[in-house]
């Protein structure tokens, strides 16, 4: 390993190369951009939650003055569902070609059934009216409890389970030892079940696309998204243009936390651009994104856990039941395979229930899934060791997972940095400060932990050395929350040269190799490790024209502080030569410098943080507030301490949202009721302390800098620290998420512990 | 419907432009003028992502009416630096890593410009009430709130 020490830059706090652009308002998001002769799309949604499509009759819409070309289902690739599966990462087609447009059933309310392209976009909206669908309105379920019973309305008949129509669409366990002779090891026993509500990812910026296909097919994408190359595949097979043909340019992109991993808008855009011979431009209403996009799953699960008197943990068992929404894949396995993990527990099942109902489908959130089901083993486990009398972060020592424990998921675990991150929270300077005087309001502290597995996978990365001496690193991931300060910062590290001469871009799919989603913690791990070659590489050729032109042998030439040099004295008395110098000789010297490298990367190691929580309540207002929050994690390498800290307390704000005031609520016709800011209220600047970080270091020994993913970690365990904060400051427990002030209060006016459901 | 004919200030320089009498100023200022600084979030004025000031006076730009900013003086993102310098909020949102994704940075920057000019010395609770309305759901504002209070004390040290 070249772990790279003594660093200039490496944990540095550095200005980012896109920040001139971002703070002066010149970056361009997607739907700050236009084209000539540009028209507009909008998209007519289904007002039922479920419903038959018998016929759709666009003739009127077609007749309006201005509309330039209507589409429905029948222009969208169909991929059949007996034909099986069709894969493209975590999504299948089937569901994707029916979710970007109902095909023969409209699945929840919202849900796209007719697009059309206008001269002006009230004119397309106008038109939207005028298109006349015929629905058979079917009997339709939102909750999980709805959808599992008898007589429930079944959204895909095909969906089998044990044998029969079901709205279960999927179960998966991981399994260890024996629970049965776990529990019966066990002096304290404690059994809960929770329920959570659906959560946005809440992106400032709504889903917006520009696209333009010429007569010959040739397509250009500009679009916010977390993979340029996923808009390119998706559109591509939804549309039937060729990926060739293709060229999807990756806008700035405002916000994404997963829900910007599949494409909504892309494919039709591309449709009615083709139909009407112009460029088509679609931006999604805040409206429309809330009640046609994401969120993330509501949840009922259940937890069991067992331990000794000692405090050993002897069995668990988990069973989480997520809403899909209206086609099948939550994130079970983020929920089933994330929230035991942190501990090593002999006998373990943990499960998880993939059911669909009719809400809008599910995308990734944040380390998707693992939230949910550590919102409730963390409850349970803080249960357990108040039974037990134990500090809460010393169950979790005893019991914590380290080098050599097995995972249920799988994995043996390496060095990992779990017990690091329990020991810096008892050491900290918060966990050690009295709670203090509330005045009249109820204080709390309450900790838990968290996991994500964190991923590698394809990265493309191209650097060029410019003729005047500089670096353009070209990479294939869309930046969302600094990554080219943390790439900037390492290529300059390699080079020994200032930052400031390194710019770093992020290419379009017909530029750049093949690169996956921003997604999955794998960015900053996966284009440094392709960066780092790259770079490694082009200091490979400088020695060799150095050499070359000190006719000496490239082994007597080393790269150190932006130039080359003889090795010793015996190589040689040369004067240095630097990056530019090279440069300049480049056309003499066997032509330009670059090099590019493409890795399906390997060696993410799973991420670990523990959180502690302080929260006053006022009593008589039911209002909870986190009054301090340090989120502690073991970041294997801070590249860019700044970005780093920003995504610990993004990942904390979203979860105390969650925890305290975010839900999707329904009218009694099954629409979502709040599909806006002012209702659906997200984390305001006054709702926050600030957000104290403790970043743990214990480097990746398979990443060149050290690196491990650091963004899904953060939202993990922060419901489960409010909630058991809040527990500490009331002494009464909740069972459901979110803790906003009616249901503050009525747990305040309930007589008994358990009335919290 | 006849277009209106609308004579306004933006960023110190004389601007005119026609508009829908129902067009906001946020359609004007992104669609017509294209001044794309200013972003829409939501459109009901929950975000503050499309912040401006109109006499010097903080709004969104998306409940207000284009036809409204006749003979009035606007200020947008776009006018924040002179010249190449930067307004001392950018160089520290920059220098503080103030900014994530970067999409609520605008309306973050206009918005704490005009609390600065009225209060220059804010409390970390003032900083806080004054920005509730300008959400950023990437940074957990913790940045953005220091490097408000730091650029106040380094302009007030001037
Ligand atoms: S777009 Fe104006 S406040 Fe959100
Ligand atoms: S930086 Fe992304 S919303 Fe504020």
């Amino acid at each position: 390993m070249n772990l790279v020490t003594n660093n200039k830059w490496i944990g540095q706090r550095t200005i980012r190369p896109d920040g001139m652009d971002k703070v002066t308002g010149r970056a361009q998001f997607a739907a700050d951009t236009t084209m000539p002769g540009m028209i507009w799309g909008k998209v007519l949604r289904s007002p039922h939650p479920h419903a038959r499509i018998r016929s759709i009759n666009t003739a009127k819409a077609e007749a309006l003055p201005g509309v330039k070309a209507v589409v429905t289902s029948k222009d969208i690739v169909d991929f059949p569902i007996e034909k099986g599966a069709v894969m493209l990462g975590i999504q299948d087609m089937r569901w994707m070609c029916r979710n970007v447009m109902a095909r023969d059933k409209a699945l929840f309310p919202g849900h796209p059934v007719a697009a059309v392209a206008a001269t002006t976009e009230a004119i397309a909206a106008e038109a939207c009216k005028l298109i006349e669908v015929d629905y058979e309105v079917l009997p339709w379920s939102i909750e999980i409890d709805d959808a599992l019973k008898p007589d429930a309305a079944i959204l895909h008949e095909f969906n089998k389970f044990d044998g029969k129509p079901s709205n279960i669409a999927g179960r998966l366990e991981h399994k260890k030892g024996d629970i049965a002779e776990g529990f019966k090891k066990a002096d304290v026993i404690i059994e809960r079940t929770f329920t959570t509500r659906p959560v946005h990812q809440g992106y400032i910026e709504p889903h917006a696309c520009l696209i333009s296909v010429a007569p010959d097919g040739k397509t250009t994408i500009w679009s916010s998204s977390q993979g340029q190359f996923m808009v390119r595949a998706m559109t591509s097979m939804l549309t039937g243009i060729p990926q060739s043909d293709i060229r999807a340019i990756p806008a700035e992109i405002g916000g994404g936390f997963g829900g910007k991993t599949i494409v909504y808008l892309e494919p039709l855009a591309t449709l009615l651009a083709k139909k009407s011979g112009r460029p088509v431009k679609m931006v999604m209403t805040r409206e429309e994104v809330m009640r046609a996009t994401g969120p993330t799953s509501g949840s009922k699960s259940t937890v069991k856990i067992g331990a000794t008197k000692d405090g050993k943990i002897t069995a668990a068992h988990g069973t989480f039941y997520l809403q899909a929404g209206a086609f099948p894949g939550s994130p079970i396995r983020g929920a089933a395979g994330c929230s035991f993990t942190p501990y090593d527990i002999p006998n373990l099942l943990s499960e998880g229930f993939d059911v669909c109902s009719n809400r809008s489908k599910v995308a990734a959130y944040r380390a998707p899934g693992a939230p949910i089901g550590a919102y409730a083993v963390e409850c349970v486990l803080d249960e357990v060791a108040e039974r037990l009398k134990m500090d809460p972060l010393d169950f979790r020592l005893k019991n914590a997972a380290r080098e050599g424990t097995k995972a249920a998921h799988g994995p043996v675990f390496p060095r990992i940095g779990y017990v690091e991150t329990v020991e810096a929270a008892k050491a900290s300077p918060h966990y050690a400060a009295p709670l203090g005087d509330g005045q009249g309001k109820l204080r709390g502290r309450g900790v838990a932990s968290g996991f994500w597995f964190n991923a590698g996978g394809e990265s493309s990365a191209q650097v060029n050395i410019t003729e005047d001496g500089n670096v353009v690193v070209t990479t294939g991931h869309p930046d969302i929350g600094g990554s080219r300060a943390g790439i900037a910062n390492i290529c300059a590290e390699l080079l020994g040269i200032d930052y400031r001469r390194v710019s770093v871009i992020i290419g379009d799919t017909q530029t750049v190799g093949f690169s996956n989603l921003t997604g999955g913690s794998r960015v900053l791990f996966a284009s440094s490790m392709v960066v780092t070659q790259s770079t490694e590489k082009i200091i490979q050729t400088l020695r060799e024209r150095a050499a070359k032109i000190w006719e000496i042998d490239p082994e007597a030439v080393k790269w150190e502080d932006g130039a080359a040099h003889p090795v010793s004295p015996n190589a040689g008395q040369f004067e240095p030569l630097t990056l530019q110098q090279l440069a300049e000789k480049a056309p003499a010297m066997g032509g330009p410098i670059g090099a590019g490298v493409q890795l399906n990367t390997q060696g993410a190691d799973g991420g670990f943080g523990t959180h502690v929580c302080d929260v006053e309540i006022d009593v008589d207002l039911g209002i909870a507030r986190v009054i301090r929050y340090t989120a502690v994690q073991d970041v294997g390498r801070a590249i860019h301490p700044g970005y780093v800290e920003g995504q610990l307390q993004g990942g904390v704000a979203q979860g105390i949202g969650w925890a305290l005031n975010e839900e999707y609520i329904y009218t009694k016709e099954g629409k979502v009721d709040n599909p806006g800011f002012l209702d659906y209220r997200m984390p305001v600047c006054s709702d926050l302390p600030m957000l104290d970080c403790i970043m743990v270091e214990i480097p990746n020994p398979k990443h060149p800098q050290g690196v491990k993913g650091v963004g899904e970690v953060p939202l993990v365990p922060v419901m489960a620290a409010v909630a058991n904060a809040i527990y500490n400051a009331l002494g009464k427990r909740f069972y459901a998420l979110p803790m906003s002030p009616p249901k503050v209060l009525e747990v305040l006016e309930a007589p008994t512990q358990q009335a919290a459901e | 419907m006849a277009k209106v004919h609308v004579t306004t200030t933006i960023n110190g320089e004389p601007m005119e432009f026609l508009c829908e009498p129902s067009d906001t100023m946020l359609d004007a200022l992104r669609g017509t003028l294209n001044l794309t600084g200013s972003k829409e979030g939501c459109a009901s004025g929950d975000c503050g992502a499309c912040s401006i000031t109109l006499d010097d006076r903080l709004v969104c730009s998306c409940l207000m009416l284009a036809v409204e900013s006749e003979g009035h003086e606007i200020r947008t993102i776009e006018g924040m630096a002179q010249g190449d310098k930067l307004h001392p909020l950018q160089q520290k949102f920059l220098e503080m890593a103030a900014l994530q994704c970067g999409i609520c940075t605008s309306g973050m920057l206009v918005a704490s410009d005009a609390l600065l000019k009225k209060n220059p010395d804010p409390s970390e609770e003032e900083v806080r009430f004054w920005l509730a309305g300008n959400l950023c759901r990437c940074t957990g504002y913790d940045k953005i709130v220091r490097a408000v209070m730091e650029t106040a004390a380094e302009m007030r040290a001037q």
